[in-house]
């Protein structure tokens, strides 16, 4: 992490946070919605993702809609075990986030799939690579509302 | 397990534009083209591949995602209640409708360990202010909650987008997990 977020960096993220337009010049007409040229719209976003204030740019699939599946899942991992069972768990590159929480189920992290079934295969391997229970927890409902860094 | 209604499932071409698009898109003036370029068809196609897949719900939209850790806002809490199951809508909607909830969800309960139903992320820049937030989140749902609990983020261990393996690797036959060794 190097350098600060000018107010200029700031309504970068929040006005590409909502979207880029699906044309073939996108960054063009995002860098006429912020107020700047597409050249440094360009440099800046490159900076913010170099720097980590951005994963990246691009789309966002939803795996469940693509007709795979998306779940959380949590185990109860051994606290002296956790670092093993968590590079247990990232070496599948269907988790996509993990997280320690502070909580007896510690471990906590989403599994995407494009194919449906391949879920309960990933959840099933990991169980027994670690011989730790996975529990499922998939949405039943979402009731979202975007997050915005003060401009 | 979230599934989609609309039966669309990506063939070839389309997992080949996920795979080349999911870890970003290319940072120059025709970032589709670029893309084209790589899976082999032309810009147009890619275009009327990504719009299709927006249109049926398969990409939620095309943007920068931020890095919460990053921005500043270094804690996250997930906080998780029981509620009533005839209320867990109506009370999800209030949540999730208050500014500090970046993410609000209802899930499946597994007791005895794990009684809760409904989730609500927050975030903040320090423990004060993810701790106020978390009592306006208490406020909206008064005294629904049967039982709640707050969790912490201690590491981010990983974080990635949807990652799909290249074409042609689909190991679904693998057999159903079960009857292997599992504890807690």
């Amino acid at each position: 992490m190097s350098g600060e977020l000018d107010a200029v960096d700031r309504r970068i993220v929040n006005v590409l946070q909502g979207g880029l337009p699906l044309s073939p010049t996108p960054y063009s007409e995002a860098a006429g919605t912020v107020g700047i040229a597409e050249a440094e719209l360009l440099d800046r976003l490159r900076r913010l993702l170099d720097d980590g204030y951005l994963s990246r740019v691009g789309p966002l699939f939803d795996a469940g809609a693509l007709g795979g599946a998306v779940t959380l899942a949590a185990m109860a991992v051994p606290p002296v075990r956790l670092d093993v069972v968590a590079a247990q768990v990232n070496a599948h590159p269907e988790v996509a986030h993990n997280y320690e929480r502070d909580h007896r189920l510690n471990l906590w992290f989403v599994i995407a799939v494009l194919d449906a079934e391949r879920l309960a295969a990933v959840a099933g391997e990991i169980e027994a690579e670690t011989g730790l229970c996975v529990h499922l927890m998939p949405k039943r409902a979402e009731y979202y509302l975007g997050l915005r860094v003060t401009a | 397990m979230t599934r989609s209604g609309d039966g669309h499932s990506p063939d070839a071409l389309d997992r080949r534009i996920i795979a080349a698009t999911q870890h970003g898109l290319p940072l120059c003036p025709r970032p589709y083209a670029e893309v084209a370029a790589r899976v082999g068809t032309d810009e147009d196609e890619v275009i009327r591949r990504l719009a299709a897949m927006q249109a049926g719900g398969g990409i939620r939209r095309i943007a920068a995602v931020p890095q919460h850790y990053a921005l500043g806002l270094r804690f996250n809490a997930m906080t998780v209640w029981d509620v009533p199951d005839t209320d867990v809508d109506r009370l999800g909607r209030d949540v999730g409708a208050l500014e500090a909830v970046s993410h609000c969800y209802a899930r499946p309960r597994h007791p005895p360990q794990w009684p809760y139903n409904l989730f609500a992320m927050v975030h903040g820049r320090d423990r004060d202010s993810v701790e106020a937030r978390i009592r306006e989140v208490a406020a909206v749902l008064g005294d629904h909650p049967r039982a709640s609990a707050v969790l912490y983020s201690r590491r981010v261990l990983k974080k990635t987008g949807l990652r799909i393996p290249e074409p042609a690797t689909n190991p679904a036959s693998d057999p159903p997990p079960g009857g292997r060794p599992c504890s807690d």
